[in-house]
């Protein structure tokens, strides 16, 4: 009785009405995650379209973090391809040691000072710089507006491990920040 | 509570993932402890720091136009074969032949209904739109939509519970025809649309504020009912009350 094309229609006027309004947050992510503009691009569009194919499998709740799940699976791939060229191993791997060697101070001095505001075009630049799981789980949180289960869920690890790398995100960040206040 | 246990859950405490009594364990030890104060302050300074606006990503309009492209809008006739092309799609097949996705898609549907019935309930209010067949007796408007619609909506005299039936009309919601069966209270009117296959299946009627108008959804006798009206939310279910008690009653004869 109902053309199968009318329950596609239907889908589709459903996918849309639910998932384009998300579509700044999954590019932010995706720039975030390529840093690149052409990438992040390509990025969204695949995963609108792998989205899309897959809407019936969606299990409802938020449809923002499944969406960002997608995209940062597409961006895992790109990753991926990416390191098939030698050029950009390593950049996060130098901060990953950073990190771990304690160039980054813990805030617990009393005299913590208050950070300088920065223009924004700076703290994008901060943000970009912080290796890849931390960066990712930043964003989330703190632009993409996440809760903690729900970063869980995209990035697929337990609440317990968004909330250490979250920490340690917040701890590099803070750390980079303070290193830019120092540049002349 | 430790420093270590405490260095965690000040973010959460900041970021509003705890519940109240959590908190209140953080912010006592933050109290009592000048370094976990220290640090309390400078996360959320950082978090205040942060130009969040600003940190975002616009989609550019080239990108969001090439998305819409190859998501098929309904508007466009060439959408068979595109659509074909989708959902053909393995895994998705798949996965709804389990019935996995149908549970969840409800959530999304019913609001593209509520949606709908709210435009519905809007349009009839326009001029000359409210009803197809003007009359306050249920005799009538029962009757007309014989042959016009594919079910015997239900229509009851309310007007000795303070509701007056004005008239019934055939609309239109979430693709599908329905029974428009319009009542009045005051200056108020109540749209019940009366529909197979909009799929609620809530035996209780389930009340929802969209756009600062009252809905109320439910099924009952093999149909599925959906009041909608800007009465405020007691008297619209005093209304859905009194219906179901009228209808059930007409029923049973």
């Amino acid at each position: 009785m109902v053309p199968d094309f009318d329950r596609g229609d239907d889908a589709a006027q459903r996918f849309r009405a639910a998932a384009l309004p998300y579509l700044d947050d999954v590019y932010t992510l995706a720039r975030y995650l390529l840093r690149d503009s052409d990438d992040a691009d390509d990025a969204v569009q695949e995963c609108y379209l792998r989205a899309f194919r897959h809407f019936a499998t969606f299990r409802g709740g938020a449809i923002k973090p499944w969406l960002l799940a997608i995209l940062r699976n597409v961006c895992r791939a790109e990753y991926a391809r990416r390191s098939a060229s030698p050029v950009v191993a390593g950049a996060d791997d130098d901060w990953a040691e950073q990190a771990s060697g304690g160039l980054w101070s813990d805030p617990s001095s009393p005299e913590a000072e208050t950070l300088r505001r920065f223009d924004a075009a700076a703290v994008q630049a901060l943000i970009a710089r912080l290796p890849e799981p931390y960066r990712e789980t930043l964003v989330l949180r703190e632009i993409n507006d996440l809760s903690y289960r729900e970063i869980a869920d995209v990035i697929g690890a337990p609440v317990g491990t968004v909330m250490s790398r979250l920490a340690r995100a917040r701890a590099l960040l803070r750390a980079a920040w303070l290193a830019e206040e120092e540049e002349p | 509570m430790t420093c270590d246990e405490a260095e965690v859950l000040i973010h959460a405490l900041i970021d509003g993932e705890l519940d109240a009594g959590h908190a209140r364990d953080v912010e006592a030890h933050v109290a009592g402890c000048a370094r976990c104060a220290a640090r309390f302050s400078a996360w959320r300074d950082l978090r205040d720091a942060m130009p969040v606006r600003g940190l975002r990503h616009a989609a550019p309009a080239s990108l969001r136009s090439r998305i819409e492209r190859a998501v098929p809008s309904p508007a466009k006739t060439d959408r068979r074969a595109l659509l074909k092309g989708f959902v053909a799609g393995g895994a998705l097949s798949a996965l709804a032949a389990t019935g996995a996705g149908v549970v969840i898609l409800r959530q999304d549907r019913d609001d593209i209904v509520a949606g709908e019935a709210i435009s519905a309930h809007l349009r009839s209010l326009q001029a000359d739109h409210l009803t197809d067949v003007l009359s306050t007796n249920q005799h009538t408007v029962k009757p007309w939509f014989n042959g016009r619609i594919d079910l015997a909506p239900p229509v009851v005299d309310l007007a000795a519970q303070g509701f007056t039936l004005i008239g019934g009309r055939l609309d239109f919601i979430d693709g599908k025809p329905v029974a428009a069966i319009v009542y009045r209270r005051r200056v108020h009117v109540i749209n019940l649309f009366a529909a197979q296959g909009l799929a609620f299946a809530w035996r209780t009627p389930k009340a929802q504020a969209v756009q600062g108008f009252n809905l109320m959804r439910w099924s009952d006798g093999g149909l599925d009912l959906l009041a909608v009206s800007d009465l405020n939310r007691d008297e619209l279910e005093e209304f859905v009350s009194r219906f179901s008690e009228a209808t059930r009653k007409s029923r049973q004869g």
